[in-house]
């Protein structure tokens, strides 16, 4: 049996209907962020936590309160739980006011005391003079302001978020994100919060859990899962591509530095004594650790990992450019950068032109060799040609 | 005009409803969320008075209840008194053959309701009982209005289960709809419409004012 007294801790394991095998825990006052595509079991570990499911195998402990274990075929149900469940569409009471929504989390407290203490939440989620309206007459982040203070009332030992930001519009979302922030500083139980936006997760989280089809792969600080991913796998979950192969050289005690080999040319990457002289990796870069050269100053190569090859995808995304460049030929996977639009614009950059990118050494993440996936090849070239060209 | 005929088949619409409402309402649950081996055969048996000619539910209902058949027989050593051809037995053949009017508008009144609706019930602590009376029933209200008016209509104009079941005993079984076809019967043309018409009216009043009612109520609103 798990030993746990502070937080949850979370273990679920079966074969299906859906398969399960993860390992999660949560500190008191921690926001942990389950992220992962559609269909990676996010929100049924969620019921899980919630009593709503029940799995096959594994346990879940809060607060050193047994409660689900699989081998003792012990399962509270969820209203003995104490949870707080922010649902995806909020799941408001429809047929009762904002403030009657809140008052039935409150049961255990005195009829005179609801109401009050119900109109004193709903005031902490800013909703003061809505209190008498039904769901249907308020708006998507009103309602979800009222699931939040329904799913607090109830005094949660855990509260859960499932993709609470998904049904609002963009300018309410970033709204509710500083409103959330704020008010986490006042909660002192685990917060578990499913989203499938990293960013979302960067925002809010302090820990980041990926998942895929069930099985978590990594947990950790959320800007060091998306940086030094455990795999090739969580590295295309969490939406890395630039991912290559090469050989591990040496390692550079003195320097803090392992050296590769990756087509040809001999690569500098922070010291990753984990992987010996001679084997095989995958190696990741984020596109922020790949810093484009000036063109009328160019590099004479004192800089980081120097390379140089023509730009075969340029494509505008608003403030910024995407750019595919390939290295050592167009038929090998290539390199991906993103620069701002006007660097570009500055720089002359275009589908064709030949740049120099520097990789620096502080962002080159070694992994171990998976020969099932393969990097991203170049998409169709000239697909985006000149696109630059009509700024 | 037939008071005792038309007083009889109100008091028997009544009766109907009355004991279908907390039938209609544990079977409508159950199978609106409930899996379970045979469901599916379980509707279908529900639903069989709905296509079943009545003379045909009402022939099986007789040699089910009738003197020579056990429930008949333990009916009788109980009461001293025969369970066809009285009210209890057109009582116990109404509610029979109303079962889908009062089960499947409830059915899908509970089925209207989403799902996480419900599971937000569980996570506030709500008891069952607490879920039923503040959730469920509030939400599915439209479906039990609509199973109440139509049990009450469709209990008022039954015939031929009646007819079978009850035979046409004046002021023990004779319902209105027996007695306005014992006039046509008789030529008497005038009576059997005056009856006619305010059978006509009882069941417009009753279907208009759930409809009216229901669209007003939803949702069906609190504090």
């Amino acid at each position: 049996m798990m030993v746990m007294t502070e937080g949850i801790r979370i273990r679920l394991r079966q074969a299906g209907p859906i398969p399960l095998d993860a390992t999660l825990d949560c500190a008191p006052g921690e926001v942990l962020a389950l992220v992962g595509p559609s269909g990676s079991g996010k929100t049924t570990i969620l019921r899980a936590i919630a009593g709503l499911l029940q799995v096959a195998g594994g346990e879940i402990a809060c607060n050193g309160e047994c409660w689900f274990d699989a081998a003792r075929r012990l399962f509270v149900p969820a209203r003995q739980r104490r949870v707080g469940y922010v649902f995806q569409n909020y799941a408001l009471f429809p047929h009762l006011s904002a403030l009657h929504n809140v008052m039935e989390a409150m049961l255990e407290l005195p009829p005179a005391e609801r109401e009050a203490k119900a109109r004193d939440w709903l005031a902490r989620v800013r909703l003061t003079g809505l209190e008498e309206r039904l769901p249907a007459a308020l708006s998507g982040g009103q309602q979800q302001r009222v699931a939040v203070a329904r799913a607090l009332a109830r005094e949660p030992k855990v509260l859960l978020l499932d993709e609470p930001f998904s049904a609002v519009d963009r300018a309410t979302r970033q709204r509710l994100y500083r409103e959330l922030a704020e008010l986490r500083r006042e909660l002192a139980m685990p917060v578990i919060l499913v989203t499938h936006d990293l960013d979302e997760a960067l925002m809010l989280a302090d820990r980041l859990c990926v998942l895929h089809q069930g099985r978590s792969l990594q947990a950790g600080e959320p800007y060091a899962v998306m940086t030094r991913p455990d795999s090739v796998e969580v590295a295309q979950l969490v939406g890395l591509r630039n991912v290559f192969r090469a050989g591990v050289i040496g390692h550079d005690l003195e320097q803090g530095i392992t050296r590769i080999e990756w087509r040809g040319h001999r690569l500098e990457a922070r010291l990753q004594t984990a992987h010996a002289p001679g084997e095989q990796v995958n190696w990741v870069i984020p596109q922020g650790h790949v810093v484009l050269h000036r063109r009328d100053r160019p590099s004479r190569g004192e800089r980081e990992n120097p390379l140089r090859g023509p730009v075969v995808e340029c494509l505008v995304l608003g403030e910024q450019v995407a750019l595919t460049v390939a290295i050592n030929g167009s038929q090998r996977p290539p390199l991906f950068l993103s620069v701002p639009t006007h660097v570009a614009r500055r720089n002359d950059i275009t589908t064709g032109v030949e740049i120099g990118v520097s990789l620096l050494a502080e962002g080159i993440h070694l992994m171990p060799r998976d020969e099932t996936r393969t990097p991203p090849r170049p998409r169709g070239q000239g697909a985006a040609a000149g696109k630059l060209a009509t700024l | 005009m037939d008071w005792p005929a038309l007083k009889l088949s109100l008091e028997l619409a009544a009766w109907t409803v009355l004991i279908l409402l907390p039938v209609g309402i544990a079977a409508g649950r159950v199978l609106a969320y409930r899996q379970f081996g045979g469901k599916a055969w379980v509707e279908a048996l529900l639903a069989l008075p709905l296509v079943l000619p009545p003379t045909v539910l009402g022939y099986y209902l007789l040699v089910v209840m009738g003197g020579a058949s056990p429930v008949g027989q333990f009916y009788e050593s109980l009461t001293g008194r025969p369970l066809v051809f009285n009210f209890e037995g057109l009582l116990v053949a109404s509610v029979i053959f109303n079962l889908p009017f009062a089960i499947q508008p409830v059915q899908r009144g509970f089925e209207a309701i989403a799902p996480e609706v419900r599971d937000a019930a569980a996570c506030c602590g709500l008891s069952f009982w607490r879920t039923l009376w503040r959730i469920e029933l509030p939400l599915a209200w439209p479906g039990l209005l609509s199973a109440m008016v139509l049990t009450f209509a469709h209990t008022l104009g039954e015939f031929g289960v009646v007819l079978m079941v009850g035979g046409s005993i004046p002021g023990e079984t004779k319902t209105i709809a027996i007695a306005i076809y014992d006039r046509v019967q008789a030529f008497d043309n005038a009576g059997a419409g005056v009856m006619s018409a305010a059978l006509l009216l009882i069941s417009l009043l009753a279907i208009g004012a759930a409809y009216y009612t229901s669209a007003r109520l939803r949702p069906r609103r609190h504090g």
